[in-house]
C-alpha cells in the first residue's frame, strides 16, 4: 500500500531531517513512529502527502508515484490520504460541518465549497461520521467553541470523509491531558481497523505507543532504528532509539495498563471494552 | 551597616547630562528655527487681531445657501462611499499578493513597493495628479480616495495574512484543495472580522478625507469650503465647518456601531 | 464492540437558516445598491477613461528625466517642512498635555471640563489639517506660522484623545497611594501620574511627528508654507521635470521621517 525507498529530507538550514529511510506498509495496520523530538517523525509523515518537499527518493501509495507528481496530481493523491494534526488544525471560525466537509472540498467545485453545498452523499456521511465520533448535535457549533478532545474528533471526522487509504496521524494526542489522549489514541486505531485503512502515528508516548498500535517503527537521527510489534519494544531497543535511560518502569506500566496481552485484530481488549 | 537609599524619580532619559543636554537642544532649535525661517513677523502679529475680527465676522454661521452645502456634503458622501466600496475590494488581490507567505517573490515585491508609494504620499498630491488627468470634479476625488483606501486596508490584510495561522490552511491544504478553495475555507475565515472592521473604519477615515481633496478642485464639501474662504464669507465657511465636524461625528458613530454589531 | 444501529441521516444541511441568507442577501444587496447609487449620483464622466491611460502616460514621459537642478532650489521648503512639522507637533505637546487630563474621565474635576476637553479633542480630529491651513492662512497670512498651528491644530485632538485613554488606564493604586499622603492634587498628577503616561505621550509624539511629515508636505497647497508652495506652483506650470524631483525629494524625507520615527520608539517603549 505505502512503499518508502530511500527517503532523505534536508532542510535550507542543513538540518538532515531524514537520512535514508525505507519502510513499507503492506496490509491495514496501525503504524505508530515513536522516537525522540528531531529525529524526523513529523518530517516523514509530512514527505509522504508533501506538505514538506522530500529533497530525494521516493514515496509510493499503491502504484502511484507521489515524488513525482505535479500540482494538480498532487491535489489528487493528497484527497486519497486523510491527515489528523496535533494543534487540531481545524478552521476554527467554521461550524462543526463546514470543517468536516472541508474533507470534501477537492470534490466540489468553487461555488459549491462557496455556498457550502455539499452533494446529499457527503452530508449524510459526515453526520453519520459526526455520531461515530459522539459529536451528534454539534454540527453547528463553531469549532473555537470546543474542547481539545472534541476538537480532535471533529478533526479525525474531517479526515474520515476523505475516505482515505491512508491517515497520516501526527502527535493526536501532545496536546490532550493523558485520559483524552487515549479515548483519542483509542478512537484513531478502532477507526483505522473498522475501515481497513493503514495508518501512520507519530507519537511521542511510548506507553500509547505499546497500548494500541500493531507496529512500531523507532526513528532516530533520520534513520528507522527499529521496526517490529510493540511487544518487542524492549530496554534495549527504546535506548537504541532514544538514548540510555532507565526504561524498566515506562515498560512495565504500559504493561498494566494494557492489562491482558492483545487480541489478533491488535485491539488490546481495554480498548474494546472502553 | 549598609547603605542608605537614595530615591531617585523615575525620570525618561536617566542620565542627567543627557537630560539636560537634549532639553537645550530643543530649546536652541525652537529659538534658531524661529529666526532662520522666513517669517512675516509683522504680518503675524496682526494675526491675533485678525483672528478676532475673522471670528466675529464668523458668527452668527450661515446656513442661508443651504442647498449648496447640501449638494457638497451629499457629494462628500458618496465619494465617501464609492470609494470604501472599490477601495475595499482592491484591497483584496493587493493584500494577498503583499503577504510574504502566499504570494511569489516577485509579485509580493511589486505590491509591497505599490502600498509603499501610495502611502507616502499624501492623499492631496495624489489628488492633484488625478484632477490633473481626469479634470476637476468628484472622479479625481473618488479616485483618490479609493488609492488611499486600497492601501491602507490591503496593508492591513497583508499583515493579518502573514501571522495568520498556518495550521488551518495547511490542514486545508491536506485535504487536497487547490488555492482558490484554500481561499474561501482556511483564509477567508481567519481575515474575514478583521478586514470587515478595518473596512468600516476607512469608511469613517474617507468621510474625514473627502473634505479635503475639495481644495485641490477634487469634488465634495472641501471644495465649497475653499471657495468660501477664498471669497472670505466666512460666516459660509462656519457653517460648512459645523457640517463637516457633525457629519464626521455621525460617521465616526456609525462605524463604532457597525464595527460594534460585528462582534 | 457492537456496531451502532443503522441510523437516518440527514443528507442536507444548510450552513444558515432562512432567515439568516435573507439577511445576508439583504446586505450584500444593500451594499451593492449604495455603492451603486453612489457612483451614479457622482456624474462621473465616464468618457475619460477611455484615454486616461493615453493621458497617465504622457504625464509620466514629461516627468521623466526629473530636473536634477531643481533640487539646489527646494532644499530651503524642504527644511521648512521639516520644521513646520516639528515645531506644530512641539506646540501640540504643549497644548495637548493639559487638554488631555480634562478628557480623561479619571482626572476631570467634573463632568462640564470633561465635556469641554472632549469637545476640544473631538472638533481638533473632526477638521483636516489642510482645512485648519485654510483658517490659519487666513489669519496670519502665507507662510509656515499658518502651517504650524494648522499643524498643531489637528495633531492636539490625535496625541489629546490617546493620552486620555491611557490616562483612563493608569494604575489607580499608584495614585491611591499617593492621595493616601496627603498631597494637593496637582501633587498626585504630577507624582502618580505624569509618571506613568509618560512613555505613552512620548511615543504618541514622535508618532504624530511623522504623520506630520506627511502633512505638511501638502500644507503649502493652501499656503501655509513648506515645499507644497513650489509643488503646487510646477503643477500649475506644468513643470513636470521639476515636480518629479520634488516628489522624489518627499518620499526620501518621508520614508527617513518613518524611519527615525519608529527607531525613536522602539527605544522608549
Amino acid at each position: 500500500m505505502l512503499t518508502i525507498t530511500d527517503l532523505v529530507k534536508v532542510y535550507p538550514t542543513g538540518t538532515k531531517a531524514l537520512n535514508g529511510v525505507n519502510l513499507t506498509i503492506s496490509e491495514p495496520q496501525v503504524v505508530a513512529v515513536i522516537g525522540s523530538s528531531g529525529a524526523g517523525k513529523s518530517t516523514l509523515i509530512r514527505c509522504v502527502n508533501r506538505l514538506v518537499e522530500p529533497t530525494s527518493g521516493k514515496i509510493m501509495l499503491d502504484d502511484m508515484d507521489i515524488t513525482a507528481l505535479n500540482r494538480r496530481g498532487l491535489r489528487a493523491a493528497r484527497r486519497r490520504m486523510g491527515m489528523i494534526f496535533q494543534e487540531y488544525n481545524l478552521v476554527e471560525r467554521l461550524t462543526v460541518m463546514e470543517n468536516v466537509l472541508s474533507g470534501r472540498l477537492g470534490y466540489v467545485g468553487f461555488w459549491q465549497a462557496y455556498r457550502r453545498r455539499y452533494p446529499p452523499e457527503d452530508v449524510r456521511a459526515a453526520f453519520e461520521i459526526l455520531d461515530r465520533v459522539e459529536l451528534s448535535g454539534y454540527q453547528n457549533t463553531r469549532a473555537d467553541a470546543l474542547s481539545g478532545g472534541q476538537r480532535q474528533r471533529v478533526g479525525i471526522a474531517r479526515a474520515l470523509m476523505q475516505k482515505p487509504d491512508l491517515l497520516l496521524v501526527d502527535e493526536p494526542t501532545a496536546s490532550l491531558d493523558p485520559r483524552t489522549g487515549r479515548q483519542i489514541m483509542r478512537l484513531i486505531c478502532e477507526l483505522a481497523h473498522e475501515r481497513g485503512t493503514p495508518a501512520l502515528v507519530n507519537i511521542h508516548d511510548v506507553q500509547l505507543a505499546r497500548t494500541f498500535s500493531d507496529r512500531v517503527i523507532g526513528l532516530s537521527d533520520g534513520k528507522i532504528a527499529f521496526d517490529g510489534p510493540p511487544g518487542e519494544l524492549s530496554e534495549k531497543v527504546l535506548t537504541m532509539i532514544y538514548g540510555e535511560e532507565d526504561w524498566s518502569t515506562t515498560i512495565r506500566d504500559a504493561e498494566d495498563k494494557s492489562g491482558k496481552p492483545k487480541d489478533d485484530n491488535g485491539i488490546s481488549h481495554e480498548a474494546a471494552i472502553g | 551597616m549598609s547603605e542608605i537609599p537614595t530615591w531617585e524619580p523615575s525620570r525618561l532619559i536617566r542620565r542627567p547630562i543627557l537630560r539636560y543636554g537634549v532639553f537645550s537642544l530643543v530649546v536652541l532649535y525652537v529659538a534658531t528655527t524661529l529666526f532662520t525661517m522666513e517669517i512675516d513677523w509683522p504680518r503675524v502679529l496682526t494675526g491675533f487681531s485678525r483672528a478676532g475680527d475673522i471670528l466675529a465676522r464668523m458668527f452668527p454661521p450661515s446656513f442661508s445657501r443651504w442647498e449648496l452645502l447640501a449638494k457638497g456634503v451629499l457629494e462628500s458622501v458618496q465619494m465617501a462611499l464609492a470609494a470604501s466600496f472599490f477601495g475595499m475590494l482592491l484591497a483584496i488581490p493587493l493584500g494577498l499578493c503583499a503577504a510574504v507567505n502566499i504570494a511569489p517573490k516577485p509579485v509580493y515585491l511589486v505590491a509591497r513597493a505599490i502600498l509603499a508609494l501610495s502611502r507616502t504620499f499624501h492623499e492631496v498630491i495624489i489628488a492633484i495628479f488625478f484632477v490633473k488627468i481626469f479634470g476637476f470634479g468628484p472622479l479625481a476625488g473618488v479616485l483618490t480616495l479609493i488609492v488611499a483606501s486600497m492601501s491602507f486596508i490591503g496593508k492591513m490584510l497583508a499583515e493579518d495574512v502573514e501571522n495568520m495561522n498556518m495550521g488551518q490552511v495547511e490542514a486545508v491544504r491536506a485535504t487536497g484543495a487547490s488555492f482558490p478553495r484554500l481561499l474561501i475555507y482556511a483564509i477567508t475565515p481567519q481575515m474575514l472580522p478583521r478586514y470587515l472592521g478595518v473596512s468600516i473604519y476607512r469608511l469613517d477615515a474617507n468621510i474625514r478625507h473627502s473634505t479635503v481633496v475639495g481644495i485641490v478642485g477634487a469634488g465634495g464639501i472641501g471644495q465649497t469650503l475653499a471657495a468660501s474662504f477664498s471669497r472670505y464669507d466666512y460666516d459660509f465657511s462656519l457653517a460648512i465647518l459645523l457640517t463637516i465636524i457633525s457629519l464626521v461625528f455621525l460617521g465616526e458613530f456609525f462605524s463604532n456601531w457597525v464595527r460594534g454589531q460585528l462582534r | 464492540m457492537s456496531m451502532r444501529a443503522e441510523e437516518d441521516h440527514p443528507d442536507v444541511w444548510r450552513r444558515y437558516n432562512p432567515r439568516q441568507t435573507l439577511i445576508n442577501y439583504a446586505w450584500y444587496v444593500g451594499i451593492v445598491f449604495v455603492a451603486v447609487w453612489s457612483v451614479s449620483k457622482l456624474d462621473i464622466p465616464w468618457f475619460y477613461f477611455l484615454d486616461a491611460h493615453v493621458q497617465a502616460a504622457d504625464l509620466f514621459v514629461r516627468m521623466y528625466p526629473p530636473d536634477w537642478a531643481h533640487l539646489g532650489r527646494i532644499t530651503d521648503p524642504l527644511i521648512e517642512t521639516i520644521h513646520i512639522a516639528t515645531l506644530g507637533t512641539a506646540v501640540t505637546f504643549v497644548i495637548a498635555f493639559p487638554i488631555a487630563f480634562l478628557a480623561a474621565r479619571n482626572t476631570s474635576p467634573n463632568v462640564a471640563t470633561w465635556f469641554v476637553g472632549r469637545f476640544i479633542l473631538v472638533t481638533s480630529r473632526s477638521v483636516n489639517t489642510v482645512v485648519w491651513g485654510l483658517i490659519f492662512v487666513a489669519m496670519f497670512g502665507p507662510g509656515p506660522v499658518a502651517g504650524i498651528w494648522a499643524v498643531a491644530a489637528r495633531s492636539i485632538g490625535f496625541v489629546g484623545k490617546l493620552i486620555a485613554e491611557s490616562i483612563e488606564e493608569i494604575d489607580e493604586g499608584t495614585v491611591a497611594a499617593i492621595e493616601a499622603t496627603g498631597a494637593s492634587r496637582l501633587q498626585v498628577l504630577l507624582v502618580g501620574v505624569v509618571p506613568q503616561v509618560l512613555p505613552v505621550v512620548f511615543g504618541t509624539i514622535v508618532y504624530r511627528w511623522d504623520i506630520n511629515i506627511r502633512e505638511s508636505t501638502v500644507l503649502g497647497f493652501v499656503g501655509a508654507g513648506g515645499i507644497g508652495i513650489q509643488l503646487y506652483a510646477s503643477i500649475n506650470q506644468f513643470a513636470w521635470q521639476q515636480v518629479s524631483v520634488m516628489l522624489i525629494a518627499v518620499l526620501g524625507v518621508v520614508l527617513v521621517s518613518e524611519f527615525v520615527s519608529a527607531v525613536v520608539r522602539k527605544h522608549i517603549t
